[in-house]
């Protein structure tokens, strides 16, 4: 069955000053869908939402609802409501009157609005909570109601900026599947913004992969991890090993100084492309099976397994394997045909290389989420 | 928990401090309201305030002092919305801007307002470049009421546009999400979070005008009494009564403390989530 398109985005542009933020964006939200925009901190996820929500006008570009432009209508007549990224509730109402907001703006009848709060508040789990002032509450709490201020409207589309940005890890994995159930119950379509690529991938129907204001790709969670638009996708979701190669012909391509079997066609004969190697996809054998062969450099224990980098003819590898190598071991590695994902050249190419910064890369890493823990 | 020696002997200051300067004045004019010149106990100076004109006295002071408190909030509520909504800098100026009146002496502001309200002040002299007026305003009590409002107007400003400035503007945001127009985001969330600043700002220019002598004195020049000139004149000037002059004040703080009281009541009820 075809969902019907709630919101769509129609080439929307959007500067501020000299900066462009937002360059030439399409997108749908369908009904009762997870729609997640990921990407890095400035790409413009929460601009994105702010034009659908109306407090942001695009510079050009169209904003339909239902199939209606809806650029010059104020946020206040939009069936769209946002679940903001530091709640934004009223500090000078409780939480039952934080709840019931739109609705006494709406002017509903008491017996109403007492009923629906009290739904609502199932829902989020807050029951008992009513008389409760806001600021006693905690973070999750806070998101909860939150979340039940703008599900009480029953808007067709929910926008949520970040909205576990502040949650530790354990109140966040439960939100997360909290909020995907709640998104169930309500079979209202979600727009989620969130910089975190697991969360993105576990919790979305779609994924929206954003940089520096232009879409990179627009697909479900497993086409995004397993077929890449281009070397930042790849690089930005998950792990990988990304490649300079050619395609020699359907089916084959040539990297890393040998040819391999792919399943990748509808390349030019000898196109340069890059090359995607997932770390889990490689398997390490004796050397002298090894397709590849070349020098474990580093060894890192993670639990589940060990990540081990690999030199090849100067590349560095990541492979994730549960065997244990030794640095300074000689190995060969295995990859299937369909482990390895051919993408065409982008403005992206050259900027991925491959794993020597390792530990380097590891480093900004936690730099980023500090940051993004501070703000 | 009990404190410390040291922990008491830090407030000591302050205990000696609040002693002398506002608890022995309070006893003081309790002593002098409730005793006669020669000393003793009497309540002659309670019951010689129901004679005379004292009851209108009383009256007006409190009519002129609303009348400037309203005028003050009606000019300070939307300036400090605006000055709140502005950038940062430009804030900053504002607010120094109104700040600055209040560095100059209220005598000085007074006797300039006198010199621009006069029969041949600046606003007549002005008026007869063009071919109007003269128009009497010195010593009447609009003259007054301006005087009240532009000593006191910085008070009402600055607390409520320090609330102001301190609501977060996502909140407004939030509002106009759950759909309130324009106006329905000023009904419910603008002026419940900002009602504590008016309720300062008011209790800060309702209390001085009520009680102020020099401005009726200097713009209204003595063709009308209000309660702070009448206890001026019992402490200075030729009848000199302490205790008559101490019966009026302590009254007067009565009336002040009941406005106040009406005054946080409403700012309760307003704060408590009782919404229009
Ligand atoms: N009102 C504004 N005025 C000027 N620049 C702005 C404004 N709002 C956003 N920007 C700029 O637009 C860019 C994108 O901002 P946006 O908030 O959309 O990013 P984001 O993807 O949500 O990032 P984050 O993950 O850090 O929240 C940033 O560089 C930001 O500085
Ligand atoms: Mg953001």
């Amino acid at each position: 069955m075809e969902k019907n398109t709630v919101v769509r985005l129609s080439r929307i542009c959007k500067s501020f000053g000299s900066e462009n933020v937002l360059n030439n964006i399409d997108l749908e939200i369908k009904d009762d869908q997870f729609v997640t925009l990921l990407g890095p901190s400035g790409c413009g996820k929460t601009t994105t939402l702010r034009i659908i929500a109306g407090f942001e006008t695009p510079d050009s570009g169209e904003v339909y609802f239902d199939g209606k432009v809806i650029n010059d209508i104020p946020p206040y007549r939009r069936s769209v409501n946002t679940v903001f990224q530091k709640y934004a509730l009223f500090p000078n109402l409780n939480v039952y009157e934080n709840v019931a907001f739109g609705l006494r703006v709406k002017k509903a009848s008491d017996r109403e609005i007492s009923e629906k709060v009290r739904e609502m508040l199932r829902l989020v789990n807050l029951q008992g909570f009513e008389k409760r002032d806001v600021s006693t509450l905690s973070g999750g709490q806070q998101q909860r109601v939150a979340i039940a201020r703008a599900l009480i409207m029953q808007p067709r589309v929910l926008l949520l900026d970040e909205p576990l940005g502040a949650l530790d890890l354990k109140l966040r994995k439960d939100m997360q599947i909290e909020l995907k159930n709640i998104r169930k119950k309500t079979g209202i379509s979600f727009v989620y913004v969130t910089h975190d690529q697991e969360e993105a991938l576990s919790m979305s129907d779609t994924v929206v992969v954003m940089n520096d204001g232009v879409i990179q790709q627009i697909g479900a969670p497993i086409d995004i991890y397993n077929e890449p638009a281009n070397a930042y996708v790849a690089d930005f979701i998950g792990e990988s090993n990304i490649l300079d190669g050619v395609m020699e012909r359907d089916l084959q391509v040539r990297f890393a100084g040998r040819s391999f079997e792919c399943v990748d066609r509808g390349f030019m004969t000898d196109e340069p492309v890059d090359v995607v190697v997932r770390p889990e996809d490689v398997d390490v054998v004796a050397p002298e099976k090894g397709m590849l062969t070349g020098t474990v450099t580093e060894v890192t224990f993670m639990g589940v397994h060990y990540e081990v980098i690999v030199e090849i003819r100067g590349f560095k590898w990541m492979i994730q394997t549960t065997d244990y190598v030794s640095p300074g071991q000689f190995i060969g590695i295995f990859i299937e045909p369909d482990a390895i994902h051919v993408m065409k050249k982008s403005e992206y190419s050259d900027m991925f290389g491959d794993y020597s910064s390792y530990s380097n890369e590891l480093d900004q890493l936690s730099e980023n989420t500090e940051e993004e823990g501070r703000e | 928990m009990k404190r410390g020696i040291l922990q008491r002997a830090a407030a000591a200051p302050h205990v000696v401090w609040s002693a002398l300067f506002i608890i022995a004045p309070l006893i003081f004019v309790l002593y002098y309201t409730f005793t006669g010149q020669d000393g003793s106990f009497s309540l002659d100076n309670i019951t010689r305030l129901g004679k005379g004109n004292y009851l209108m006295i009383f009256v007006n002071s409190l009519c002129m002092a609303l009348i400037a408190t309203v005028i003050c909030f009606v000019i300070a509520y939307p300036a400090a919305y605006i000055f709140s909504r502005m950038k940062k800098k430009s804030q900053k100026l504002c607010i120094l801007l109104i700040m600055l009146p209040l560095w100059m002496n209220f005598l000085i502001t007074t006797y300039s307002w006198m010199t621009i309200l006069e029969d041949t002040g600046v606003i007549n002299t002005l008026l007869g470049l063009v071919g109007l007026g003269p128009v009497h305003m010195i010593n009447t009590p609009g003259a007054v009421i301006t005087g009240m409002v532009f000593c006191f107007l910085p008070y009402m400003i600055l607390p409520i546009y320090s609330v102001m400035a301190g609501i977060d503007p996502k909140l407004l945001e939030a509002a106009a999400d759950l759909g309130c127009s324009p106006v329905q985001i000023f009904m419910k969330v603008v002026w419940p979070l900002s009602v504590g600043g008016v309720i300062s700002g008011v209790t800060m220019v309702f209390v001085p005008s009520v009680s102020t002598f020099y401005i009726s004195q200097k713009l209204g020049g003595g063709t009308f009494q209000l309660i702070g000139d009448t206890i001026e004149s019992y402490f200075t000037g030729t009848a000199v009564n302490y205790h008559f002059g101490a019966a009026l004040s302590l009254i007067l703080m009565v009336l002040i403390l009941i406005s106040m009281a009406v005054m946080n009541r409403f700012g309760d009820d307003e704060q408590g989530g009782a919404l229009i």
